[in-house]
């Protein structure tokens, strides 16, 4: 029997950059971060003051106010992009697809703003009672089965929350059961919506934010920005999408994970070099047949150089000829939905033959010493790229795409 | 004369390291005593309770040992006054 193979047929994305996916793609290429000063909230007291956040968004714009209610921020912008990329893909849903249709969807937090607003009322406003529609607004599968919901599909739907690599588990999940024949089609990727005073005193005291701006791989940088929003990718068998004449971005070819088993925050060389090598043999390549990496790419010092040395253990010599940028610089670190951007970025950047920069990079760093595409978009054919996410906890998911 | 600021900053690290007070001299690197990247953010977070400063990233980043410690607390302690420093 043929091996089953999966593309990725439809793209939706609200970002920072903007509300679909061109204006992601367009800001991307330009290399202009949609990174300012964090709107909505007092800012007394806090230690930074910059972020990534979706700017102009109206929610009554896309939904009736009886099912705003039911929404927190993160669904939200789960079920917008959810919605571009069903559209983009040009899926309807028969009877017979719907039960083999899964939604895996990634999240760190959830619905953590309506969890705050709630428990504020009851701790700090007296009140003796929580809002029967707190639980469903907080659960972090809410993005997942509003998906699901809108859409009638029933296949098996979950979510992953495994911190910044949340939604690269969720794809790679979502790719290997299109692949496995436990699915034929899944929509997939993550949301996230972490601008809330409290999670960003709780970042405060990590003290990894920038307080400018994100600078990864370049010598002068002085941390994250975070970020929100939402990417979702629809993926099928590639039988099906060229039965159906589907638009084809990109194919994905290999998912591989691993844990540092090590420290709880700070990242191993070892743990992300096995997820990318795993990747590549799940997708039965060598390293050298690489020639993009997207990369986890914060803008930390701690893991830009670990990241790097994980780059050369893992690639060797090839690591040299490998492009490798960051688009959390323009997107921000947006935790559980960052790996579903960059899925997104990548997928685009193999169909457009373009790689998009690192933004704001200034100077080289002799401890990051890979080819990093400062600040300009690049035009090139490569065949196959990765998509790294290595989250707190020492949990690694690395995909691998090839253009089509 | 008994520095009592420094005293409560080794004892600070002694506690959050759970060894003995002894084994935190002025010359010990953080480093030395064992601590990684999240007990110094236990620190800096302790320190600034105790002694109601604000301790920046970039003030935080250049301390490599004890002694470094005791004198940044100390000038921001001296240069604050009640005032919390700019972060």
């Amino acid at each position: 029997m043929a091996p089953r193979r999966v593309v990725v047929t439809g793209l939706g994305v609200i970002s920072a950059l903007g509300h679909d996916v061109s204006c992601f793609w367009n800001g991307l290429c330009a290399g202009r971060p949609g990174i300012a000063r964090i709107e909505s909230l007092d800012l007394s007291g806090l230690r930074y003051q910059n972020g990534a956040q979706v700017r102009g968004y109206d929610p009554g714009q896309h939904f009736e106010p009886a099912r705003l209610e039911l929404l927190d921020r993160f669904a939200q912008f789960a079920l917008l992009a959810a919605r571009q990329a069903v559209r983009d893909a040009g899926i309807v849903f028969p009877a017979e697809l719907r039960g083999r249709t899964a939604v895996v969807t990634g999240s760190s937090l959830g619905g953590q703003s309506s969890e705050d607003a709630q428990f504020w009322e009851l701790y700090r406003c007296n009140s003796s009672r929580v809002h029967p529609l707190a639980i469903p607004r907080i659960m972090i599968n809410a993005g997942a089965s509003h998906i699901s919901m809108e859409f009638g599909v029933c296949g098996p739907t979950y979510a992953v929350s495994t911190a910044c690599a949340s939604s690269n588990h969720a794809i790679g999940q979502a790719f290997w059961m299109v692949r496995n024949g436990a699915a034929d089609l899944a929509i997939a990727g993550g949301s996230e919506a972490p601008f809330s005073f409290g999670l960003l005193k709780a970042w405060e005291a990590m003290r990894v934010v920038a307080p400018d701006t994100c600078r990864p791989f370049s010598r002068d940088r002085r941390g994250l920005i975070l970020g929100e929003g939402a990417a979702i990718l629809v993926l099928e068998l590639l039988e099906r999408a060229r039965a159906r004449g589907a638009p084809i971005y990109a194919e994905i070819v290999g998912f591989g994970m691993s844990s540092d088993a090590g420290h709880i925050t700070t990242p191993s060389i070892d743990g992300p070099a096995r997820a990318m090598l795993a990747a590549l043999r799940d997708a039965d390549i060598s390293p050298e047949r690489v020639g993009y990496i997207n990369a986890h790419g914060t803008g930390t010092t701690n893991n830009d150089v670990t990241e790097t040395r994980a780059i050369r253990q893992a690639f060797g010599a090839h690591a040299s000829k490998l492009a490798v940028s960051s688009t959390k610089s323009m997107h921000g670190h947006a935790l559980g939905a960052a790996s579903a951007l960059e899925a997104v970025a990548t997928a685009l950047a193999l169909h457009h033959a373009t790689l998009p920069p690192t933004a704001n990079f200034t100077t080289p760093d002799p401890e990051c010493d890979l080819d990093v595409v400062p600040n300009q978009s690049r035009a090139a054919e490569v065949e196959y790229a990765l998509s790294n996410a290595f989250a707190f906890g020492g949990l690694n998911a690395v995909l691998a795409f090839r253009r089509l | 004369m008994l520095d009592e600021l420094a005293e409560k900053v080794q004892s600070a690290i002694a506690t959050i390291k759970r060894i003995p007070r002894e084994r935190v001299s002025l010359d010990s690197t953080l480093e030395d005593l064992g601590m990684d990247s999240l007990d110094q953010l236990n620190l800096l977070f302790a320190l600034e309770s105790d002694f109601s400063i604000s301790i920046s990233d970039e003030e935080a980043k250049s301390i490599r040992s004890v002694r470094e410690m005791v004198e940044g607390v100390r000038k921001l302690v001296s240069g604050s006054s009640g005032a919390t420093s700019a972060a």
